[in-house]
């Protein structure tokens, strides 16, 4: 340990400072990835269950190690480049799509202070690379040279930049009622029990938040992109192996930085329900008053809730149609948010409480 | 400050390196017998008769153009937004002057019909 210790501190105080940022990193994105994993096992046992099956029980304990299998199967696949495809684009599409859904969490606050990097740009910075995840598709959707791809990425490109209007209105309510761009302090501006969260004066845009968040990761009942029963899957028609995996990876990490975000900028991140109401004596029970106090735990609760709700919305709602998505995006979504916006700045100069006192 | 930033870029590239390395491991473990059959575009088994990269409908070039317009909105209303504390009632009323210029801009192109999909 101690010769350990004399090791490390040899190191050049810049490799230290590199090596102790990359192993954040780590920590953060390797359980993500496991998220990510069992997500896509929960999201086959939860349509199981809607549609009174029992979903996947086959591969290990209840069906346990289904992604395991599934990850295993697709890294055996033969990754197919179309002959007349533009081969670096091709495989470059993934790559695109994944690295931005990932590299938002460095700046996703799990508690006060438990950040990868604290900046007071979060905000901007969620916006500008949540935006680069479009790339990927429309990429992909040129490189494959198919029909179908292209067709896919055309209306998967439209659809996704006329929800990221809606989408960035809404961010610009949640700005006005908590003043600051940075994750913590957007969170510690809630800071209280269930009425002094952000849904309630912010309530159209925490709606229109998250069904725009549904939209832009192209999810059901907003699929059109990949609509099966017209064209095939969409803009990864001609992926397969383990770049067609990497975009399913994207897909669902896309769905729970959604999640996340909704639940930090609307829900009270971290705070419990009742924070603050709670007498002294309840948090000082062992064990039990941990779980009743504020933490990261209750941030994960939160996120879990909103990812059922995206199983949810999948297995009930019909596909909308192509021409319905684009008005309710245009024409419902944005007059909504601009009216709002201005109800919530009168709410901001009028001073009222609890939320902007 | 910059060193705020030093997490942001090692985590993009890390981020890169979770997309490239299963396709690095899927290319290295997968089989790879290419044949002409498999490799052309598929399309529901017919022969591709004509380019792919085929002319396609200018409401999506509109959807684009309505999309940056709106936001280069966002973007100038997000220093307002963080900063209304500080400029009170005459900040509030500047920006709803902006906002009404573009709810016209808004109002044009719906009665023109640029968001229509029919």
């Amino acid at each position: 340990m101690d010769s350990l210790l004399a090791i490390w501190s040899s190191v050049p105080e810049s490799a230290q400072l590199i090596t102790l940022t990359v192993a954040k990193i780590l920590a953060i994105v390797i359980p993500l990835s496991l998220s990510v994993a069992y997500l896509t096992f929960a999201e086959r046992k939860v349509i199981g269950y809607v549609q009174v099956r029992i979903g996947p029980n086959r591969v290990g304990p209840r069906g346990w190690l289904q992604p395991i299998a599934d990850a295993v199967k697709l890294m055996f696949k033969e990754i197919i480049l179309p002959s007349s495809s533009n081969k670096f684009l091709f495989v470059l599409a993934p790559i695109l799509c994944l690295g931005p859904a990932l590299a938002a969490w460095a700046v996703v606050p799990f508690m006060d202070g438990v950040v990868l990097t604290d900046i007071d740009a979060g905000l901007l910075y969620i916006l500008a690379i949540s935006s680069m995840g479009v790339y990927g598709i429309i990429i992909a959707g040129w490189a494959s040279n198919s029909k179908y791809a292209f067709l896919g990425a055309l209306r998967s490109a439209a659809q996704m930049v006329s929800y990221e209007i809606a989408m960035g209105f809404a961010l610009v309510g949640v700005l006005l009622a908590a003043g600051s761009l940075n994750l913590t302090q957007i969170v510690t501006a809630q800071q209280g029990w269930v009425w002094n969260w952000f849904w309630f004066p912010l309530l159209p845009l925490f709606f229109i938040y998250f069904i725009a968040g549904v939209a832009e990761t192209n999810r059901a009942p907003f699929d059109v992109a990949e609509g099966e029963s017209e064209i095939v899957a969409g803009f990864h028609v001609e992926y397969a192996g383990m770049t067609f995996a990497v975009f399913f990876l994207a897909e669902y990490a896309n769905m729970i930085l959604v999640a996340v975000l909704t639940a930090i900028m609307f829900l009270g991140g971290w705070y419990a329900p009742w924070s603050g109401l709670l007498p002294e004596s309840a948090l000082a029970i062992p064990g039990l008053g941990w779980l009743l106090s504020d933490g990261p735990h209750w941030l994960l609760a939160k996120i879990s809730f909103l990812l059922f709700l995206f199983l949810w919305f999948r297995a009930t709602f019909p596909r909308y149609r192509y021409d319905q998505i684009m008005r309710l995006g245009w024409k419902v979504f944005i007059p909504i948010t601009i009216v709002w916006l201005l109800v919530v700045g009168g709410m901001v100069i009028a001073e009222v409480p609890p939320w902007f006192a | 400050m910059l060193e705020n930033y030093l997490p942001i870029l090692l985590f993009i590239v890390i981020g890169v390196a979770f997309g490239l390395v299963p396709i690095a491991a899927g290319k290295i473990l997968g089989p790879h017998r290419p044949d002409a059959e498999k490799l052309s575009p598929y399309e529901c088994g017919f022969e591709a008769f004509e380019d792919s990269r085929m002319k396609f409908d200018v409401r999506f070039y509109l959807v684009a153009i309505l999309f940056i317009i709106f936001d280069l909105e966002i973007a100038f209303l997000f220093p307002w937004a963080v900063a209304l504390d500080e400029i009170g009632m005459f900040g509030f009323v500047a920006m709803v002057i902006f906002l009404a210029i573009l709810v016209v801009g808004f109002i044009y192109e719906w009665k023109k019909g640029a968001l229509e999909w029919e």
